[in-house]
């Protein structure tokens, strides 16, 4: 299983990858990590009667550890999920379902609050909370993409039994004030719940300081395997959920279902490789993403970034050129590969919801591209990429059709 | 019979693995065809060239699954493996009740609590007359799920007769068939399901993917919510390395049934073997329809804890019962729902053959079970002497 994106003279080269926040490659040394897994060591680690089942179990727990460890966890706490949308989704209504079925004598607790930008399976979850007849409140955000923590403050209820809040934004990369939540949240007995996928491993978490009660972290988005999330579940004060999943009575119960052995095993070497590296890359990456931003604002005119600029993910850029329709400029740019937003639903031709929540005009959302930057991406892809979109933005915006198809990356 | 394409994990180079039901090792073509994917690194969903491969890579990995079960392509939700699939299968479907064999899998019985289980006979067979009495009893919206082969004994359900019942009254039908793909010939239309779970590494392929397989026009409301992936079934990033190599190890799987003919051998020999040595040795299920590589053996008055313990020793892997639930103590539902007497359940072990097992494995576990049998019997004598 090898090499990165090959820059020689092959013209079906793939298009410098620029997309960090929908998926990452793996790292070579989370595959080497994976691959005996994959292989020689095949066994089901709920296998305890022989030894195949014996080396995997001893694996996936030494990769708990190391998730456990990224975030200042105990190794007890990590629930490995199929992905973060699975721990999302297990998180809010596994919370509210055991609540439900759990009444305390003293306090009703049917209350959820959420973030109108949250990440699209954080909504949908609420969403069929509502249905089933729990309240949940849409706290809006500022203009800069945060979380005004007064406006927090006033969304909770006694009734409130938990609160979600994206730790850092899948599109415009911005850091909530996770910690002052937090605070928040432990003064009145509500459970803090947060969507790590983008931010664990690339910015400094701690479940003690932050208290943080629930946490879902995706392998996929920092270098790791597809396939393979966690939740982190708070023993004390313990969390209680119901499952979504039952059967086999895995994962303590919360999730049922054969461990996939070499994908916990590559999100565990993804954690600690993002545990040791994770200063100086944020450090390189921010100066990556500063190189693109300054160069392209000098070339394209209005360019105006979204989200705010200094509490964002080191490698996230959303940028807004004005008058140009996102998806004609990624179109004019097949050699670097970028997106309008959110994967999942950028397939989708609406404009952006969270761009919307911002208090953005169409035309700006609808002028954005996302741009993540990651592990792999080097000095010349940026300048690469400043010329193919500036070259690109020039041409589409005196309309002079499209541009930017005949720079390859192999030109590095 | 040569081991030439087939993989012989390293570690176990002198060990017998005959616990195939639990997992199995990585085919080669998955091997490859995960490197492959590997490679790509895009999102599924993302419009640009690296998203579109991966999309592509996806697709034809859902053909290619879809036809190891005679299904059309668009009828496969991928998942993250057997248990979520279903609990997919027996949540999102939306029928008011739920009847189950009371053989099947934890995930099928863990999914719906209050499901109505159907016994089967002593031969492990769901007993037809009670499904029909109780499909007949109760004219509310209903799914019935019925697996296709035994995880503990091979022991394969009369399924078409199943959803011929089952249709007969407007019910859904559910199948399980994580044992069974891949080791006999499998076709959704003729089991009859409406719904069918497959499971990636039981047949060869990765940990950590499965499918729900759709035949006709059943209503599915997702477990999982958020982006919008398999047309609103399923949401979440899909597994794209881990689904191309399920659809690598669906086609090797199909292309390479008629090894578990040879299987069936191995594994009749085995209980041949055992039998001749031990007459007082019962084979569970021995009368009924059974996967080709499955076989629950019970070592009359010897534990069947003892009896892994005292075969892994000897570098023979087999299990007490499913893997899942093997850190468990207490006896097994499948063995009990078969009124097996429960001192032979509590002595009754699965072993379990697959593509690459050799004669050389069996005779390894002939041995080992064959010194072992000696050796309680022997005690079993000495404490009668005395």
């Amino acid at each position: 299983m090898s090499s990165s994106v090959d820059k020689s003279a092959n013209p079906n080269t793939p298009p410098i990858y620029l997309d960090n926040q929908a998926t990452t490659r793996v790292d070579p040394r989370v595959l080497e990590a994976m691959l005996p897994y994959f292989i020689e060591h095949f066994g089901n680690p709920h296998s305890t009667s022989h030894a195949y089942g014996h080396v995997a179990a001893t694996a996936v727990e030494e990769a708990r550890a190391e998730v456990a460890a990224l975030i200042g966890a105990d190794a007890r706490e990590i629930v490995f999920t199929s992905g973060a949308t699975e721990a999302n989704n297990l998180a809010i209504k596994g919370a509210a379902h055991f609540a439900r079925a759990h009444p305390q004598a003293d306090r009703v607790r049917d209350h959820v609050v959420t973030l109108t930008t949250e990440h699209k399976c954080v909504l949908e979850s609420c969403a069929q909370l509502e249905r089933e007849g729990f309240a949940v409140t849409y706290v809006p955000v500022e203009p800069d993409g945060l979380v005004a923590l007064d406006r927090l403050e006033a969304a909770l209820t006694p009734r409130t039994l938990l609160v979600s809040v994206l730790a850092a934004h899948n599109e415009i990369g911005v850091i909530q004030p996770l910690a002052g939540v937090g605070a928040l949240c432990r003064g009145r007995g509500v459970l803090l719940h947060t969507d790590a996928a983008q931010a664990a491993g690339k910015i400094p978490l701690d479940v003690e300081a932050m208290h943080i009660d629930l946490m879902s972290i995706s392998g996929h988005k920092l270098y790791g395997p597809k396939g393979v999330g966690v939740l982190y579940v708070r023993r004390r004060p313990r969390v209680r959920l119901l499952p979504l999943i039952d059967g086999g009575g895995q994962e303590r119960g919360l999730r049922s279902g054969t461990l996939p052995t070499p994908l916990c095993v590559g999100l565990g070497r993804a954690a600690a490789i993002a545990a040791d590296e994770m200063a100086e890359e944020a450090s390189r990456l921010r100066g990556l993403r500063d190189r693109l931003h300054t160069g392209l604002a000098r070339r394209v005119p209005g360019l105006s970034l979204n989200g705010d600029a200094e509490r964002r993910l080191p490698g996230n850029l959303n940028l807004s050129f004005p008058g140009i329709e996102a998806p004609s400029l990624i179109e004019a740019c097949p050699s670097i590969a970028i997106s309008t937003g959110s994967a999942c639903t950028s397939a989708k031709v609406e404009p952006s919801y969270v761009l919307r929540a911002l208090g953005l005009p169409d035309a700006v959302a609808n002028s954005a591209i996302r741009i993540g930057l990651g592990r792999f991406n080097t000095a010349a892809e940026v300048d690469f990429a400043v010329d193919a979109l500036a070259a690109a933005a020039a041409r589409l915006g005196s309309n002079a059709g499209c541009a930017g198809a005949s720079a390859t990356p192999h030109d590095l | 019979m040569s081991n030439r394409t087939a993989p012989r994990p390293e570690a176990s180079l002198d060990w017998a693995y005959l616990d195939w039901n639990a997992t199995a090792p990585l085919r080669p073509q998955a091997a490859a065809a995960m490197t492959g994917a590997l490679d790509i690194c895009g999102n599924p969903s993302s419009v640009h060239r690296r998203g579109r491969a991966a999309r592509q890579l996806v697709e034809r990995s859902r053909a290619a699954v879809a036809a190891l079960v005679g299904a059309p392509a668009e009828s496969i939700v991928f998942v993250s493996g057997g248990t979520e699939a279903n609990h997919l299968a027996l949540l999102g479907a939306g029928q008011e009740r739920v009847l189950v064999s009371a053989v099947e899998h934890d995930s099928v019985l863990r999914a719906v609590p209050e499901a109505e289980p159907i016994p089967v006979d002593r031969d492990g067979f769901v007993r037809l007359e009670a499904l029909a009495d109780r499909l007949a009893a109760d004219p509310r919206p209903t799914l019935v799920s019925v697996m296709l082969a035994n995880n503990e004994t091979g022991v394969m359900q009369p399924v078409s007769e199943v959803a011929t019942l089952a249709h007969a009254h407007g019910a859904v039908f559910h199948c399980d068939a994580v044992q069974a793909a891949g080791k006999i010939p499998l076709d959704i239309a003729a089991v009859g399901a409406d719904l069918l779970t497959l499971s990636a590494h039981k047949l060869g392929g990765p940990p950590g993917v499965g499918a729900l397989v759709l035949s006709g026009a059943v209503d599915l409301a997702p477990l999982q919510r958020g982006g919008g992936q398999e047309r609103g079934r399923r949401a979440g990033t899909e597994n794209a390395p881990g689904i191309a190599g399920f659809a690598a190890a669906a086609e090797a799987a199909a292309t390479e049934i008629d090894r578990y003919r040879r299987v069936g051998q191995l594994r009749d020999g085995l209980e041949a073997a055992i039998l001749a040595l031990a007459p007082d040795a019962v084979i569970v299920g021995a009368a009924a329809a059974r996967l080709p590589n499955t076989s629950a053996i019970a070592m009359p008055g010897t534990l069947a804890e003892t009896q892994v313990m005292a075969f892994d020793l000897d570098g023979v892997m087999v299990s007490a019962g499913a893997a899942c639930s093997s850190g468990k103590v207490g006896p097994s539902h499948v063995l009990a729902a078969m009124q097996l007497p429960p001192d032979i359940a509590a002595a009754t072990i699965r072993v379990s053959l697959g593509w690459s097992s050799t004669e050389a494995d069996v005779d390894r576990f002939v041995q080992s079970w064959a010194a072992l049998y000696r050796r309680r019997r022997g005690l079993a004598l000495e404490a009668c002497a005395a």
